[in-house]
């Protein structure tokens, strides 16, 4: 790697694409981010503290926290089976569900908030059927989690997906002449391969479902306490002008964000090395 | 039977469930919106988006899109030249940074405007004494969108910038080719895919962007809203046909933008491969 690098770079540019890439970054993301920062610093620990603990606050957290993980469950669950019979089987069709499986990514939020609760509330296509059988689909926890769902399949399927198509044939042909049957095949030979996709999948569907927030307002109630989720509390915050609290409850899931990307590139590469050590 | 796959009642098992499930999550929202815009006739329909505050709304978000594309697309051809051709310390940590606008919730990627530019913020009392005005404005909604597409052009540009390597280029220069030309003639046309690509999906994510855009707006009807901003407010008012006729257009673009992904995908791979052959042959 070195020897191959060490030759003279001809190319011009360097410094002038590099230096503009900075300044642009710096501009744009890195000094209004660090604003968070300031901030919450200047707020000292005890109000922070109070604004990031009030019952209301851990109430919106857990929440947040709560049906995206609920969420990216049923996702690891229906997105690795969707990848498997998209990666796996042919049927008509197949092509253009395999396309419209980012839907979700590429509709913009507002769209899917107001479409998703015109579906599941109480008169509509699904909701007037649940709602019979006493499910509230609509402005409650479960509400929140369709909404999570909806926004986070894409995740869980474009992880697994190419990872299925890659995996070497022979794999499963050398498990099959050693006698083992399909199941075995599959847990002991398939599904081990497929962890680190899944647990790729399943993270970015819940970083993503943690900060959500176009998508799942309109569905969610908004009740403080109940059915308010952490990226609302923000927007309440702000429109009563308590910019120090909305700052304290954004830096909280900042840094939850954050560690959740380094957890993804770290698994990423522990996976990678483990895989390749084999 | 091959041992490589199910027995068939397994396999249409699977099949069913799956579809079942993306008929409940995909499909059935996908229609739901040309359903919901069309059920009062196209004669409501067309009434309802020929209206003077659906018509400015469409304006902003057009003019958001317009210059947030471009910038970002100036910057992802910048970022991933400096990237892909050129080796320096800490060039992972800079991929983590450029990338970091995406990990943000959008909520939170509007309120560091208004940390900034806020009557409360860093430098908004000097903006109002100078009567610049930012936050609330169509300048906020532009800076919060070009932040949370700041990494659309450049991720998908890096990995197509690096398959292609630097011997084309090098040739070029040797050629006695300025950077200029060696830019415009060799590196762009080679990587006009993945630009394309990158292009698209930024212009997507800029005209639909709700949360970031509607802390910063200020929400002034016919001023400061976007069209999902205007979608909201005709929701909350219970104007829902009216509603859902300006979330049809967004989800048309949404349609297109996934043909087009589709489409770029398949000529994406062939550059790709392209690239890997030129590299295996060197």
């Amino acid at each position: 790697m070195f020897s191959k690098k060490q030759k003279r770079n001809i190319l011009p540019g360097f410094h002038l694409t590099l230096g503009y890439t900075v300044f642009y970054l710096s501009l744009i993301v890195l000094i209004p981010l660090s604003m968070l920062f300031l901030k919450a610093s200047a707020m000292g620990w005890q109000e922070f503290w109070g604004a990031v603990t009030s019952p209301r606050t851990l109430a919106a957290y857990r929440l947040s926290f709560g049906a995206s993980f609920v969420a990216g469950l049923v996702n690891l669950v229906f997105g690795f089976l969707i990848a498997w019979v998209l990666a796996r089987y042919t049927f008509p069709g197949k092509k253009m569900i395999d396309a419209l499986v980012d839907f979700p990514l590429a509709l913009p939020t507002a769209v899917s908030g107001i479409t998703l609760t015109s579906l599941y509330s109480q008169n509509g296509w699904v909701g007037q059927h649940l709602y019979k059988w006493g499910i509230h689909s609509a402005y409650s926890f479960l509400g929140i989690t369709i909404a999570l769902i909806f926004i986070g399949l894409p995740f869980v399927v474009r992880a697994v997906e190419p990872v299925l198509q890659e995996l070497d044939p022979e794999l499963e042909d050398a498990a099959a002449s050693l006698g083992a049957n399909r199941w075995q095949t599959f847990t002991k030979v398939l599904f081990p391969n497929l962890v680190p996709a899944l647990i790729t999948g399943f993270t970015l569907a819940f970083a993503r479902g943690i900060g959500e927030y176009g998508s799942v307002i309109f569905i969610a109630g908004n009740m403080p306490g109940k059915t308010e989720i952490a990226p609302l509390l923000i927007m309440t915050k702000l429109e009563q002008y308590d910019y120090a609290g909305a700052t304290a409850i954004a830096v909280v899931m900042l840094l939850v964000s954050f560690f959740l990307l380094a957890l993804t590139n770290f698994l990423q590469w522990f996976f990678s090395k483990r895989i390749g050590m084999n | 039977m091959s041992a490589r796959t199910e027995v068939t009642w397994i396999r249409r098992t699977l099949i069913g469930i799956a579809l079942i499930f993306l008929a409940l999550f995909i499909f059935m929202p996908l229609s739901a919106v040309f359903i919901n815009a069309l059920n009062k006739g196209i004669g409501v329909y067309l009434k309802s988006l020929n209206d003077p505050n659906a018509l400015a709304a469409i304006q902003l978000t057009l003019l958001t899109a317009f210059i947030a594309v471009p910038l970002n697309l100036i910057f992802g051809v910048a970022a991933s030249w400096a990237i892909a051709k050129f080796d320096f310390w800490g060039k992972n940590f800079l991929i983590t940074l450029i990338d970091l606008p995406l990990s943000v919730s959008p909520v939170i990627s509007g309120l560091i405007y208004v940390l900034l530019f806020g009557a409360q913020g860093a430098v908004g009392p000097w903006l109002m004494e100078h009567g610049i005005k930012i936050i609330f404005a169509p300048p906020a909604i532009i800076l919060a969108t070009v932040f949370v597409t700041f990494p659309m052009v450049a991720r998908e540009l890096i990995p197509v910038m690096k398959a292609q390597g630097n011997e084309e280029e090098e040739a070029a220069m040797t050629l006695g080719a300025s950077g200029w030309q060696t830019l415009w003639r060799v590196t762009l046309p080679n990587i006009k895919w993945g630009l394309l690509y990158g292009v698209i999906l930024c212009n997507a994510r800029a005209m639909g962007e709700f949360g970031a855009v509607s802390v910063v707006s200020g929400h002034i009807r016919g001023q400061t809203n976007t069209l999902p901003l205007h979608i909201e407010i005709l929701y909350n008012e219970y104007q829902f046909t009216a509603a859902f006729a300006a979330a049809s257009l967004l989800a048309m673009l949404a349609l297109a933008t996934l043909f087009l992904k589709s489409f770029i995908e398949f000529k994406c791979r062939a550059e790709l491969n392209a690239a890997k052959q030129i590299g295996r042959h060197s």
